[in-house]
């Protein structure tokens, strides 16, 4: 379930089960099942089978209603790589799957073993533990698997998942079985080979450094043996490419089309990041990043074939909270030490349990007839950014959003289409000017944003850059709220009142998530 | 000639680490450094140098001309 439906489903429960708003089934971003979409009735769980819905349902980057309950973390353990990818400077991380620019604390198995419970104690709504660099895991095959080992004896409550590069993967998949890891993540770029020239400069495979077409030769078919491996022993594949401007991005519909075939679950596509100040070689040779509208078209090109995952926020190797909350400056490598660990199985479980009970108390079968809801035939499509802070409601001020969740509205509903993170603009002191004009630079793309409450200055602001601020809907539902405000948008566009013009792009950030704590 | 690290230039990803057939490399203060009597070139495990091969820093895990040739044993 999705914001989309907990929104009907909130109403719901207000209303008294008089539910007029209706999600498009194909649209609410749920994860679902091969092809065969739809928000389903049941939370979320749509037509999974049980067991997949089981080992999503609790997992904030497999399942976008999670991300809104449960917390992960990631532990850097691993340093060592043995490929280069241009969009990775290992001064910093992996850019693969960390914001560049910073440093994670890098761990020994035991530290990280302890960090885990220290987190678990403390964030009872954590229930992930992933490994993803800042090397590749694999590549430091000891001091990943030691770590999961360590964790899955302390604490076998808290689900297991992996990131790689996919060059080692074949090696270790008896292993990834045996440890019970139900979620892999690989990184496929490309899977022709002159395109691989351009993203890698080299792999390290058999003792030897390959480059140019062999070595992109060798790791698409590591690559592609492993998804089919992982997929034979029922381990869900979640796949991440790096959207390339005038690299991969149209070749990356075929990529998702292979990952596909080959059993993969879900598919993330993630604009590219490359600042000169990261000293990546495409930082330095300053490639283009991606658009947030040929990021959007390339997701939905792609959403036929596959689950699209759009609530990805890049995180970094060391990052823990929910996804959209950075809260690794509480666990840093002094303070675990001093921490007590007081690690309480039924006390996490007895807290998981009311988090389920407040999703189940959310949900209504999902209805027919937001089309009329919209107005007309009209195909406008438009975008809208929204301040929340609990998937749903419109309950945040301007001035304190972190982030923006964005819907594109038309006369077939809302549809979560990403997030755009932002710095605070309410911090006060300096730059605040500069700040609002990031925040607008961001969502740029949008006809509208929707808050709580908004100061007169970002209202005017807002204004002159031609995004209307929306506050009439404040503590409501997204879904409705954005579906009455584009009705009348549409009858103001048919009477002539205002004209509908396309609207720009917005800013994917560059810069490294800082702590929010 | 035993294979040295450039410490400046190490990024301390620790790739080599893992590589090296002899274990003759380890960490110090962050970088990583080679013990010269246990490098032996790679000599009868590997055609290339594996801190070499595996380095993503290019030019960092350089020959040390001040030293001898490794002797392989007769
Ligand atoms: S896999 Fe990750 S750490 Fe390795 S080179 Fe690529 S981006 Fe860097
Ligand atoms: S040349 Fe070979 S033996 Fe010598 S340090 Fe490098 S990896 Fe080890
Ligand atoms: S592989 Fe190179 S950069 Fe990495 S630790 Fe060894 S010498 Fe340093």
């Amino acid at each position: 379930m999705d914001a989309a439906e907990r929104g009907s489903s909130a109403r719901k429960t207000r209303n008294g089960g008089e539910t007029t708003l209706a999600t498009e089934p194909k649209s609410c971003g749920t994860l679902v099942s091969r092809g065969k979409a739809s928000c389903g009735a049941h939370g979320g769980q749509a037509d999974l089978p049980p067991a997949i819905w089981d080992k999503v349902k609790k997992h904030p980057c497999y399942s976008v209603e999670a991300h809104h309950h449960y917390a992960r973390m990631h532990v850097a353990v691993a340093p060592a790589c043995n490929m280069q990818c241009n969009y990775c400077n290992r001064k910093y991380d992996c850019a693969n799957e960390s914001r560049p620019g910073v440093t994670s604390e890098k761990l020994t198995p035991e530290q990280a073993a302890k960090k885990v419970l220290a987190v678990a104690s403390r964030i009872p709504q954590m229930t992930v533990l992933g490994i993803a660099g800042p090397g590749d895991p694999l590549a430091n095959p000891d001091k990943t698997f030691r770590t999961f080992e360590l964790v899955a004896k302390a604490a076998p409550d808290i689900k297991l998942c992996l990131s790689t590069n996919g060059l080692a993967l074949p090696d270790h998949v008896d292993t990834i079985a045996r440890l019970n890891i139900e979620h892999v993540t690989i990184t496929i770029n490309m899977i022709d080979p002159e395109i691989g020239t351009q993203i890698y400069p080299w792999i390290f495979y058999n003792h030897k450094r390959y480059r140019g077409i062999a070595a992109a030769k060798i790791l698409t078919s590591r690559q592609f043996k492993g998804l089919e491996m992982l997929s034979a022993r029922g381990i869900l594949c979640k796949i991440n490419s790096v959207m390339i401007p005038g690299i991969n991005e149209r070749h990356l519909v075929e990529v998702n089309k292979a990952v596909k075939s080959r059993g993969a679950f879900l598919h993330n596509i993630m604009p590219l990041i490359a600042a000169p100040e990261h000293g990546t070689v495409f930082g330095l040779k300053g490639q283009r990043v991606p658009r947030t509208s040929e990021l959007k078209a390339l997701q939905d090109a792609c959403e036929g074939e596959m689950n699209m995952m759009r609530h990805c926020r890049q995180c970094r190797a060391d990052a823990v909270g929910l996804l959209g909350e950075d809260r690794r400056a509480e666990f840093t490598k002094e303070k675990i030490v001093t921490m007590t660990v007081n690690y309480d199985p039924e006390a996490r479980k007895a807290y998981q349990a009311r988090i389920e009970e407040e999703r189940h108390a959310r949900i209504v079968p999902t209805q027919e007839g937001a089309g009329e809801h919209a107005g007309g035939t009209s195909d406008i499509k438009v975008l809208i950014a929204v301040a929340t802070k609990d998937a749903g409601l419109i309950n945040e001020h301007f001035g304190h959003a972190k982030e923006f969740q964005v819907y594109e509205v038309s006369r077939s509903g809302a549809k979560f289409v990403g997030d755009r993170r932002v710095d605070h603009y309410c911090q006060g002191g300096y730059g605040a000017q500069d700040d609002l004009a990031a925040i607008i630079r961001s969502i740029n793309d949008c006809h509208a944003v929707f808050v709580a409450r908004i100061g007169g200055r970002p209202r005017g602001e807002l204004h002159k850059a031609g995004i209307e601020p929306v506050d009439q809907y404040a503590h409501e539902l997204i879904e409705t709220s954005a579906i009455a405000w584009f009705s009348s948008y549409l009858e103001k566009v048919k009477s002539g009142d205002i004209q509908h013009v396309e609207r720009g792009d917005g800013a994917i950030r560059q810069d490294p998530m800082v702590s929010v704590a | 000639m035993p294979f040295k690290i450039i410490s400046s230039q190490c990024t301390g990803c620790s790739a080599c680490e893992t590589e090296c057939p002899n274990v003759a490399i380890f960490e110090k203060g962050g970088t990583f450094v080679i013990d010269p009597k246990k490098c032996t070139e790679c000599f009868g495990h590997f055609e290339e140098p594996q801190c070499v091969a595996v380095c993503p820093v290019d030019k960092t895990c350089v020959i040390d001309t001040s030293l001898p040739r490794y002797q392989p044993p007769a």
